[in-house]
């Protein structure tokens, strides 16, 4: 089976976050970067395993300007066949779904993973934009997959529960939580990655549709209100008279 | 120009958040001085009541027909559906099908999209959106500058609130591509309200100690007619099913009340709740990191505190 996962670079959670002064550019000083967790724990090893079973390649790609290599370059130790980087600095979901499906047009993949969302925008939009352009079906939040030649029985985590559905032929899938269990690059994947194909291409650009006007900082929150734990019948009045949530 | 709106009605009921984006969506067609039209896909009770949110006027394709969500021949017929009334707004909801359509109907509208909006538009200089980004520590405003826009928004975002009345739909049938998915099952967890949607959540973590003490959590829930909703080593040790798990990696929540008792308060569980209205923290360690991101805090043994806080509510109830 020929696979292809798309891969993103996210900070990490316990970034510290403040903005460039045109507060319109998220200031990158000092702040650590990884492969955002849904597209390294979940979507990339689940394609492993496929492969592992069914035989094939796993393909990597990102959209992203050289310093995204770093994650690349994990996915490959982690055991990616080949790696793709369509070489753009800072696109929108737009143009990374373009992207994305442009190289993926002719390649005939029998399944493209993306991760349900991205851990700082949480835009879970790459995945439907590029099931769209390819006109393909799209599976979103994942949670298990097994595959059987030509048919994929596939839960997918809705409000309150799961959903199941079968899907024949290839499709784009989003990986939530609990489609695999992470791995851990071993020294062996590591040098092995050094040595295997990534392929820069240039990119194709597209209009910007949505552009950031500015970034702002929440209202943060006033300060904490102490109950006596004894004294429940007065949270229960704040509850009701000063928050008027009850 | 008009403003469509897609409402989601599994099992024919229409979903809280569905009156919700009717009403986000008439109050944008108003700004605009548009018209907004309300459009069901499939059986649905009652459907004529999306009018009282605001929407003058309501399509109902397949009314007679159960019909299973796909993200695919769903984009289709939402998409004919716009360009038949040169809609150039799409609203919907930031629901688990909410989000498997916004990326597709953008591509085929060709628009520009927000995913996650969780504010009206500022059309003053723009059309220009908000929505919670990096954990809940920024937020962006987003100008929309592509003629066609979808919009998909936050549960809880606004209140809905009937303003209209009913209005009789006009039904319609509508061939739904075939396409090569098909939904073969569903489980789903039956009389509750569903995390995205819950106006009162009563969560719990680590310090319930084990699976066996959930009935404490579960009486204040019912109390106050709210959903329940636990940390992430809860749900990873099956303590709780996986769908309660909130944070970073488990679903992101916003209702107006937000409950945690015996959750440290990591910053990736905040990352799922800290845009809820109000949050009461009940945890025994005072330095628990929760009480910085809370309104009101309880520090005590949860184990007493809770069924106090029950009994508190059933008392100002009765
Ligand atoms: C990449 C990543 C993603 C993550 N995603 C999530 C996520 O989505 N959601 C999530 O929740 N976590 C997530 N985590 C885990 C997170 O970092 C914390 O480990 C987790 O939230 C802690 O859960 P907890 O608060 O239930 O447990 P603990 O941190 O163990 O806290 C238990 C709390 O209970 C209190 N307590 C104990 N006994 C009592 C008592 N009798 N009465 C009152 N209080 C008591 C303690 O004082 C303590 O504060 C993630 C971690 C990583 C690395
Ligand atoms: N720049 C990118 N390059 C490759 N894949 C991406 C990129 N951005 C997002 N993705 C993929 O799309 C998924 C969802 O991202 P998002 O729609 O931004 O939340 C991610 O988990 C990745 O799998």
């Amino acid at each position: 089976m020929n696979l292809l996962v798309c891969i993103s670079k996210t900070p990490d959670t316990t970034s510290r976050i403040s903005f460039r002064p045109n507060e319109k550019e998220y200031n990158t000083d000092g702040v650590s970067f990884i492969m955002n967790p849904y597209d390294e724990w979940y979507a990339l090893v689940k394609a492993l395993e496929i492969t592992e079973k069914n035989g094939g390649n796993v393909t990597v790609i990102n959209v992203g300007p050289a310093s995204n290599d770093i994650i690349i370059r994990k996915a490959l130790a982690i055991g990616a066949t080949d790696a793709v980087r369509v070489n753009l600095e800072n696109p929108d979901a737009y143009t990374t779904s373009a992207n994305i499906a442009a190289h993926a047009k002719n390649k005939s993949y029998d399944i493209i993973f993306t991760g349900k969302e991205t851990i700082d925008f949480n835009g879970s939009e790459v995945g439907a934009m590029v099931a769209e352009m390819l006109d393909l079906p799209f599976i979103s939040y994942a949670s298990a997959l097994e595959v059987n030649g030509n048919t994929s029985k596939i839960t997918r985590d809705i409000e309150g529960g799961v959903e199941v559905c079968q899907v024949e032929g290839p499709y784009v899938l989003s990986a939530s939580k609990g489609l695999a269990e992470q791995r851990i690059p071993n020294m062996k994947g590591i040098m092995m990655a050094k040595t295997k194909p990534l392929t820069v291409l240039d990119p194709i650009s597209e209009n910007a549709r949505v552009t950031i006007e500015k970034f702002i900082l929440p209202p943060g929150k006033s300060g904490v209100k102490l109950i006596n734990p004894d004294d429940m019948d007065e949270l229960v009045r704040l509850l009701h008279e000063e928050a008027k949530v009850i | 120009m008009a403003v469509l709106v897609y409402i989601e009605n599994p099992k024919g009921k229409i979903k809280k958040t569905g009156y919700e984006v009717a009403c986000y969506g008439a109050q944008v067609a108003k700004s605009l001085g548009t018209d907004c039209i309300g459009l069901l896909i499939g059986k649905t009770e009652n459907a004529g009541a999306v009018g009282e949110y605001g929407p003058s006027k309501v399509i109902h394709i397949n009314a007679d027909q159960e019909v299973e969500f796909d993200s695919q021949s769903f984009t289709k017929v939402i998409t004919d559906v716009a360009n038949e009334h040169k809609a150039n707004i799409i609203i919907l909801a930031h629901s688990a099908n909410g989000k498997a359509l916004t990326g597709r109907l953008a591509v085929r509208m060709n628009a520009g999209n927000v995913s996650g909006a969780n504010s009206l538009p500022d059309t003053s200089g723009g059309f220009v959106v908000n929505k919670s980004v990096y954990s809940g520590k920024a937020i962006v405003r987003y100008n929309i500058t592509a003629e066609n826009k979808v919009i998909s928004v936050m549960g809880n975002t606004l209140k809905p609130q009937a303003i209209s009345t009913a209005v009789s739909p006009e039904t319609r049938t509508a061939p739904l591509a075939a396409t090569n998915t098909k939904v073969i099952e569903r489980k789903i967890s039956e009389g509750v309200v569903p995390l995205p949607e819950a106006e009162i959540v009563v969560s719990a973590g680590r310090g319930m100690k084990g699976p066996e003490n959930w009935g404490i959590i579960e009486d204040l829930a019912a109390a106050l007619g709210a959903t329940t909703a636990c940390s992430r080593p809860v749900a990873d040790s099956d303590w709780r099913p996986h769908h309660e798990h909130v944070g970073q990696t488990g679903i992101a929540i916003r209702p107006n009340l937000y409950i945690a008792a015996g959750i440290s308060g990591a910053i990736q569980h905040l990352a799922g709740v800290n845009n809820s209205k109000v949050i009461v923290v009940i945890n025994k360690d005072p330095e628990a990191p929760f009480f910085k991101a809370a309104d009101y805090g309880v520090v005590g043994d949860l184990f007493e505190v809770v069924p106090k806080l029950t009994a508190a509510i059933k008392k100002f109830k009765h």
